[in-house]
């Protein structure tokens, strides 16, 4: 398939630029040898090379409490005990996955957001770029990034959701799935800039403007058309994510943000918007993103994304030690708004029992929940099932093949399952 | 009120370098220290303090360099209103995909994973893709706008080296990809007028998003 990211790094390519090269300076590179155990990075005439990653040994003291401990580094760099990856990386046309596994709470950390781009991380320098907003406008204007800061913003909790998500479980299950393999397409941050209906309002947008285009400055200048409802809705240009401006990998300096909508929509580095009529039938809304069905039609502009769970512990590595009480826990979110409730199941489906919420409910956001469960060390099937505010419920495998068929490319949203053994490894629920 | 000149004498030695070094940025929080206190006391004067409601628009921003702005306004939509001069045929454009695009799509445009499959028109009956996997979405089969050829190659292709075909190269290969579709003759030139009038085999299927209710649809 061709969406598919692919299963090694294109080592081939001189000009890949590594991921830690990018997301640190030289000298934050350097600072966090230490601890992260590689060396920095060598800058080359012909283009940044990523330099073999060598560990260097970390001493860790028997007794913390008997040496004076480390000293502080501009960048506070993880614990040596805790290695959460994206993977895999290399990547410049498909996909790199959040480590859903490895997270607690509902906020992804900004190192660790999922990336998808269609030819590379554009580097793009911030006093370079602008916005311009033309077409269907009474005053089109080039916004620099910092004309768009001057603007009241707001901050936002949302997800955003590659709508391929889910694509590598349905097509080739493997109990050998983590959460990261199957629905690592997933990220969940805080998100800070200006709506874009604020936008809209400064450039005059006029009545027969139905759609907007949203082009990104990338080398595939990937770009999508919108229904203006979004965009005066809650659409958002941002430029913060976590408290800080945006990751390179994530649209630095500034990208579009669609709450709900499929992730691609949500152009990344966007340089340009255009309000028209009609909408532009641009590959990615044409060839790709769209759904064919059962009918011999293929449904398009399919933007929102339905309400979908995951069990993110106890989940494939994962395995349970003990016979007793242990938390299952997981995310669940919905394209409609907020989730209503989580339903978790230990017996394949039979039988469900609500699950606690542990933390806020947003519109648009990734929910956290709970359910103790005490093992009795038979085997067990573990499914969640989420219903948004609407009364949406996440289907089934079967309910979601017969409505789409097995042909279908993306919203893979149906209810994944994990199934325990009597010795407590986990694995991925196949067919489920 | 007090005068903001006692203050260096009123505040800690460290506030006092601060104030020697900059002026300007002790006035600003002296000004804020007495005005958040008293505000605390009356809620009008809050009001009162507000500044002037939001203008319709702020007037922020500049307007846009038309010549900046037709370097990077290359979309082309269904009407292909906006497609540039030139023109090309598929003789001409088979010399452009063989040096340019086979190296990634395979000679006959068939495919080298994982950059797509571009040519074939199977299967001819039907539109079975929801039903089945196997079958490979291509030009031929699946996109249902002509345009959309001409927008994406002028965008994103080929990989290496994106934006740099020169509008009749463009032309040339989407005729080369339209003609091996079989979907327009082999001597047909693509143009500005022409590309646009070419109706894709699959163009009836798309409908739009009907999802809605508490099931999956």
């Amino acid at each position: 398939m061709p969406e598919l990211p692919p299963s090694k790094p294109d080592s081939d390519d001189d000009r890949a630029i590594s991921r830690r090269t990018l997301l640190s300076g030289a000298g934050a590179a350097a600072a966090g040898a230490v601890l992260a155990g590689v060396i920095p990075q060598f800058v080359s005439g012909q283009g940044i090379v990523a330099a073999p990653q060598t560990p260097s040994p970390i001493a860790i003291p028997v007794d913390p409490t008997a040496v004076p401990g480390i000293a502080s580094e501009a960048l506070s760099p993880r614990s040596p005990f805790e290695n959460p990856a994206l993977a895999p990386i290399g990547v410049t046309t498909g996909s790199t996955l959040t480590p859903l596994h490895e997270l607690s709470g509902t906020i992804t950390p900004s190192d660790l957001v999922f990336q998808r781009s269609h030819n590379g991380i554009a580097l793009i320098d911030p006093k370079k770029h602008s916005l311009m907003i033309h077409g269907l406008v009474d005053r089109p204007r080039a916004f620099s990034v910092g004309d768009l800061k001057r603007f009241p913003a707001i901050t936002r909790t949302y997800f955003i959701e590659c709508s391929g998500n889910g694509r590598a479980a349905f097509r080739g299950a493997k109990a050998e799935m983590t959460p990261q393999m199957v629905d690592g397409m997933t990220s969940n941050c805080e998100w800070t800039g200006v709506p874009l209906k604020t936008l809209f309002k400064e450039v005059g947008a006029q009545a027969p403007a139905r759609w907007f285009l949203a082009e990104g400055g990338d080398a595939s200048k990937l770009s999508r058309s919108i229904p203006m409802e979004k965009g005066m809705d809650d659409a958002l240009i941002a430029w913060a994510q976590n408290g800080e401006p945006l990751r390179p990998g994530n649209g630095y300096p500034i990208r579009l943000l669609l709450p709900g909508y499929e992730g691609n929509a949500s152009i990344k580095w966007v340089r340009r918007i255009e309000l028209g009529r009609e909408p532009w039938m641009f590959r990615d809304e044409t060839s790709k993103y769209t759904d064919p069905l059962l009918n011999d039609t293929a449904r398009q502009f399919s933007f929102v994304l339905d309400a979908k769970s995951i069990i993110t512990a106890p989940a494939y590595p994962s395995r349970l030690a003990a016979h007793g009480w242990w938390p299952i826990r997981g995310l669940a979110w919905t394209g409609r708004g907020k989730i209503d409730r989580v339903d978790v199941s230990t017996d394949g489906g039979t039988s469900w029992t609500q699950a606690e919420i542990t933390g806020p409910v947003l519109p648009f956001a990734h929910a956290r929940f709970q359910l103790m469960w005490k093992w009795d060390g038979q085997p067990a099937r573990l499914m969640s099932r989420v219903i948004d505010e609407t009364g949406y419920v996440q289907p089934t495998l079967a309910a979601f093949i017969k409505a789409r068929g097995i042909g279908t490319d993306y919203h893979f949203n149906y209810i994944r399952a994990w199934d325990v053994a009597a010795d407590g490894t986990v694995t991925f629920g196949v067919g489920a | 009120m007090r005068s903001t000149r006692t203050l260096p004498r009123l505040m800690p030695s460290v506030v006092r370098r601060g104030w020697r070094v900059g002026r300007s940025f002790l006035i600003p929080l002296a000004v804020l220290a007495i005005v958040g206190c008293h505000s605390l006391d009356s809620d009008a004067d809050v009001r009162a303090a507000d500044t002037p409601k939001p203008p319709t628009y702020y007037d922020i921003g500049a307007p846009i360099d038309s010549a900046r702005l037709a370097m990077i306004d290359i979309d082309i939509d269904p009407t292909g209103e906006h497609l540039p001069a030139g023109s090309g045929t598929a003789a001409k454009g088979l010399i452009v995909y063989a040096q340019k695009c086979a190296v990634c799509h395979g000679a006959k445009g068939e495919g080298i994973p994982p950059s797509p499959k571009l040519v074939g028109r199977d299967p001819r009956d039907g539109f079975p893709f929801g039903r089945d996997p196997r079958q490979v979405k291509t030009i031929g089969n699946y996109w249902p706008y002509s345009t959309t050829l001409y927008d994406y190659v002028r965008r994103a292709m080929p990989l290496k080296t994106p934006g740099a075909l020169k509008s009749d190269e463009i032309y040339a290969v989407v005729a080369w990809l339209l003609a091996e579709n079989e979907i327009i003759a082999r001597d047909a030139v693509m143009d500005a007028k022409t590309l646009p009038a070419v109706k894709m085999p699959a163009v009836a299927r798309f409908v739009v998003d009907d999802r809605k209710g508490k099931v999956v649809r």
